[in-house]
């Protein structure tokens, strides 16, 4: 099967997401042509670090965001500490510092739900590994704007109860190990 | 394989949502002259679903007839339009690059203008009374705390905040350099935390809002944290013209700790002084 390329991927993250994030990062090859961006839950009083981390793991370059920081193509961008990482439009992000949702800031709702409104069925969206039952709305949202949703399999994460609540809550398109997922994103290389 | 190319469309759904929200920020522009209508969408979308789910609205367009019948009512949901989260000594590395770069340079004056540009609920201008203090300007400067809303003005002014929060800004004003206790600045009673009051009488609270509103006075020192990333780029370019305009030469402009000059229109005014602090200052020309 072949699916559609998707104009933007999101990713979400929590409990054991660091590991899990290399693997998928690394998966990324450095010709990846839309943006990636991604929420990993992180203490808001301290520098993440998160991004410097996984550079060395990604063929694609890997930043922290700031407040409208142009999206292109084959970036990484993080939310950083403290903020909401959210898509503004087709082009731009925007950082928030709302309340946190269900005591994270950054948190994945937000990032989904944004990236949903904005880019519609052209959005991929991967929740991973997390303790919480954050992304779980964001997931049913991207799935109502007619995205494309890839969860990873409860049974294989080192949290499972982030990807199993949002299985309950709104469904996959597939869910997937880290396996599959890297031959997966193999099949949308253009 | 073919890449097959999606012309991504928003869902009906979403383009009515919008559509509903530029209406609505139109007519409370026209009725009231708050004006949300460059403020950045992302959030403000989130924010007026949040503001449906609690009046249990099911359309926007029945926030929007609430909002424009019932000023009392539009007083409550401005709660909705802006965000009101602060927090004393924020980013406690800001507060410790005024000390090491803006300070020197203020001492200099016989007498300094601060403002504070959506101030919210006053954290930051408690916090910044607190430094000026400490570094012996308090008594020849002025600060102007700024914000478009009332309540959180006269929450600014009251300078009481829950004790709870004490612990956190304690933290915060420690690791910002401070060089007392922050119990010293304040007493218990009424619930909560009371600040000196002898702290904010060079203080001027006023309403003033960055989307509408002019320059009105020459400062020193404008700190505005935290109220860009609310502004789509376009407002963002306004506000900080009229930082520029307000600035005296070589005065100095302070950013939250995500937001940059780099991606607006104003970038070659100001060179950064600590950059990793987004402490900036009025370039001399
Ligand atoms: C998140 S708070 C920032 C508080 C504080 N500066 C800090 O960093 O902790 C944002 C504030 O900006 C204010 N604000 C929103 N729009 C504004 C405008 N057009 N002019 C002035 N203030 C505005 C809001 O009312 C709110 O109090």
């Amino acid at each position: 099967m072949t699916l559609p390329f998707p104009q933007a991927v999101v990713i979400g993250a929590s409990a054991g997401g660091v590991q899990a994030l290399r693997d998928v990062l690394g998966c990324f090859p450095a010709t990846f042509p839309a943006p990636v961006l991604v929420v990993q839950h992180i203490p808001r009083d301290r520098p993440s670090g998160i991004p410097a981390l996984l550079d060395g793991s990604c063929a694609l370059p890997v930043a922290e965001a700031q407040d409208k920081e142009p999206l292109c193509g084959g970036v990484v961008l993080f939310a950083p500490p403290d903020y909401h990482l959210l898509v503004e439009d087709r082009t731009t992000v925007s950082l928030s510092r709302d309340e946190p949702v269900l005591y994270s800031r950054p948190a994945i709702d937000p990032l989904f739900e944004s990236a949903a409104e904005v880019f519609g069925e052209g959005l991929l969206a991967i929740l991973l590994t997390g303790a919480s039952s954050d992304g779980s709305a964001g997931v049913a949202a991207v799935r109502r704007e007619g995205g494309i949703v890839w969860i990873q399999d409860p049974d294989e994460a080192v949290a499972p109860i982030m990807p199993a609540s949002a299985i309950a809550h709104a469904g996959a398109d597939a869910i997937v190990t880290l396996g599959d997922l890297c031959r997966r994103l193999g099949t949308l290389a253009p | 394989m073919p890449r097959v190319v999606l012309e991504a469309l928003m869902s009906a759904e979403t383009e009515l949502f919008d559509l509903e929200l530029k209406v609505l920020l139109e007519a409370v522009y026209l009725r009231y002259h708050y004006d949300f209508r460059h403020y950045a969408v992302s959030s403000l979308r989130r924010r007026m679903r949040h503001a449906m789910g609690r009046y249990g609205m099911e359309r926007l367009s029945d926030l929007q007839h609430r909002v424009i019948h019932d000023p009392a009512f539009f007083a409550e949901a401005m709660q909705y339009f802006t965000v009101q989260v602060s927090e004393m000594f924020r980013d406690p590395g800001y507060f410790a690059a005024l000390r090491e770069h803006a300070i020197p340079v203020l001492k200099t004056y016989p007498s300094i203008k601060v403002w504070i540009a959506g101030c919210s609920t006053g954290e930051e201008v408690w916090s910044m009374a607190i430094l000026l203090e400490e570094e012996g300007l308090l008594d020849r400067a002025v600060i102007y705390a700024t914000d478009i809303n009332p309540a959180a003005l006269e929450a600014a002014e009251s300078g009481v905040f829950p004790l709870d929060r004490m612990a956190l800004f304690s933290r915060n004003y420690q690791a910002a350099g401070g060089r007392r206790s922050l119990s010293e600045y304040f007493t218990t009673g009424y619930g909560g935390a009371v600040f000196d009051r002898r702290l904010k009488k060079q203080v001027v609270f006023a309403d003033h809002s960055l989307a509408t509103d002019a320059v009105f006075s020459e400062v020193h020192l404008v700190s505005c944290r935290n109220v860009l990333i609310y502004f789509n780029r376009e407002l963002q370019d306004r506000a900080v013209g009229l930082f520029h305009d307000s600035l005296v030469r070589r005065g100095f402009l302070g950013l939250g700790a995500k937001e940059s000059l780099q991606f607006g229109a104003h970038a070659a005014d100001f060179e950064a002084c600590a950059p990793h602090e987004r402490l900036y200052r009025r370039t001399a020309s």
